[in-house]
């Protein structure tokens, strides 16, 4: 059964196309990598995706239904949940106060309270620092926080936009062993990384962006084989 | 004498505060320098005059259908200036000059309908008794601003720092754009906040209407500049400090009639905004983001 499945996609900034025309899908449980360099077009495809840029052509189907056309809220309430690009937690509110925010689609408070039991379990870092403002947090303690913010409104496709991005090493690993986590939890999962090398050894498949185009498509394994890929993203 | 200035002074800048509160919401909610905002003071003193002398309506019920009356024409006024422009992400100077000529044709047409003459509420539409303590003479009408002030300004900390729609504002003043990653209609928040800024202004206008006794197509023209006053002073988008500011402006205005000159008195309020910008250039309370709602 497939969660997603994008067909066409083409978005565009005033005259500058940043996607065109781009195909690529999702199956329940899976996890699916985004590659590419700077400017492919990577977080713009996240962003079409939450409704966040109209496309100027092209479907999305999430559980078969067309959201193309949908507000970012109501695409939320569908399940499409995204870990925006630079974590993008609200700095001058508390971590709880974020962890609700999570939740705002959820009409039961037992069961905000429930998942919020279990957020706090997977970051118990995040429980220690409750109260404070989520902009006293660190870079890797706020992406644990974004994530856990996701996580709070049940997704049924999760989005994450460059998580690793800009931590140190220790804390990229973490980030990396919570992706397992989620996905040894069938979360169904679309990664956005630069980190090629952590992406592909925990996706399922993996897609490579070059300026707006799809131009490698596989299964991750074969994909971290390909000549370009290592030369471009692996560091070969 | 000076007492009875002072209380005079707290009365009047309860309601500065309580027009400044909407002013500052609207701003630290919304971003956007919205000048319509004395219209809506204005239409809520019409509103009163006209359900109390045209339709013999108590104060009791003016008052509160005033505010509701204000809040929807802000909401109106809002979708139809504004929501365009946000969505365009447009620039502040934008929605400056789009609301600076909505409101001056706004006043403009209002004069033209209805004439530049001062209005007057009856006289039997609040008691002429006071309240004597002492050398302090407190008249009903400046208890009921007391009252009003009061419980409309603990309304709004209410609604902003503890209820769950108030998350929902906070957030969207902090990052609209990640809000509506949570699911929250950032448009629909942005109707509340109109609604509610407009209602605080609405009602502002019956009480000025009250203090004063005149109510007229400008009068909302004066209280922006103090709504100005007021919001630079405690900083914008801070509830807290435009509460705070706007008595202090109270005060200030009536002691300086009191004491040296009424026609003063406005110098002495902008002298006074220079003043704190001067040593405190983010306000009297100093925290210098602009979006604390
Ligand atoms: N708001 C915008 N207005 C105009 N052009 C934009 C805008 N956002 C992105 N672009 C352009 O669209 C292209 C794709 O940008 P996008 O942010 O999607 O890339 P990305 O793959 O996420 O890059 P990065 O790895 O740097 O995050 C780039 O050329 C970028 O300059
Ligand atoms: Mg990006």
């Amino acid at each position: 059964m497939t969660a997603l499945e994008v067909a066409g996609l083409t978005v565009a900034y005033g005259a500058t196309e940043a996607l065109r025309g781009i195909d690529l899908a999702v199956a329940e449980g899976e996890t699916v990598c985004l590659l590419g360099a700077n400017g492919a077009g990577k977080t713009t495809t996240l962003r079409a995706l939450s409704g966040q840029v109209r496309p100027r052509a092209g479907h999305i189907r999430l559980g078969g239904a067309d959201i193309t056309a949908l507000a970012p809220h109501r695409i939320v309430r569908r399940g499409l949940v995204q870990v925006p690009e630079g974590r993008q937690v609200f700095a001058g509110l508390t971590v709880a106060e974020n962890l609700t925010l999570g939740a705002w689609t959820l009409r039961d408070p037992a069961e905000a309270a429930r998942r919020r039991e279990r957020v706090l379990a997977r970051f118990p870092r995040l429980r220690e620092r409750l109260h404070q403002p989520a902009g006293a947090l660190s870079g890797g303690e706020q992406q644990m926080l974004a994530i856990g913010r996701a996580l709070m409104a049940g997704p049924r496709l999760l989005l994450l936009d460059e998580p690793s991005m800009g931590l140190a090493p220790l804390m990229v690993a973490e980030i990396f062993a919570v992706i397992a986590e989620l996905k040894a939890e069938r979360v169904t999962l679309l990664l956005v990384e630069q980190n090629a090398a952590a992406a592909l050894a925990v996706a399922d498949r993996a897609y490579v962006l070059e300026t707006g185009r799809i131009t490698l498509s596989g299964p991750a394994w074969r994909v971290a084989k390909d000549p370009g890929v290592i030369a471009a993203y692996l560091g070969g | 004498m000076l007492a009875q200035q002072l209380v005079n002074g707290i009365l009047l800048g309860a309601t500065y505060a309580l027009f400044a509160l909407g002013f500052t919401l609207m701003f630290g909610v919304l971003r956007v320098i919205n000048l319509t905002y004395g219209f809506y003071f204005t239409a809520g003193g019409f509103v009163a005059w006209y359900l109390t002398t045209r339709l013999g309506v108590g104060l009791a019920l003016a008052l509160p259908a005033a505010a509701v009356a204000a809040g929807a024409i802000a909401v109106v006024l809002d979708t139809l200036l504004l929501r365009r422009l946000r969505r365009a992400r447009a620039g502040e100077l934008a929605s400056l000059m789009v609301t600076l000529g909505a409101v001056l044709a706004l006043y403009a047409g209002m004069t033209a309908l209805l004439g530049p003459d001062i209005r007057r509420l009856p006289p039997d539409v609040i008691g002429t008794g006071a309240l004597v303590l002492g050398p302090v003479r407190v008249t009903q009408a400046q208890l009921l601003i007391l009252g009003a002030s009061v419980v409309l300004a603990a309304a709004l900390v209410w609604l902003v720092r503890f209820s769950r729609l108030g998350l929902g504002i906070r957030a969207v003043a902090e990052n609209p754009d990640v809000a509506g990653l949570m699911g929250i209609d950032a448009a629909r928040i942005a109707a509340l906040v109109s609604f509610v800024s407009g209602a605080l202004a609405g009602a502002g206008g019956v009480l000025i209407g009250l203090a004063f006794n005149a109510i007229h197509p400008y009068m909302g023209e004066a209280m922006m500049l103090r709504g100005f006053v007021v919001i630079i002073m405690g900083g914008l988008g801070d509830i807290f400090g435009a509460l705070l500011a706007g008595l202090l402006l109270g005060v200030v205005e009536v002691l300086t009639a009191g004491y040296l000159d009424s026609g003063l008195k406005e110098a002495v309020g902008f002298a006074l905004l220079v003043l704190v910008l001067w040593t405190r250039p983010a306000g009297l309370f100093g925290r210098p983001v602009a979006r604390r709602a």
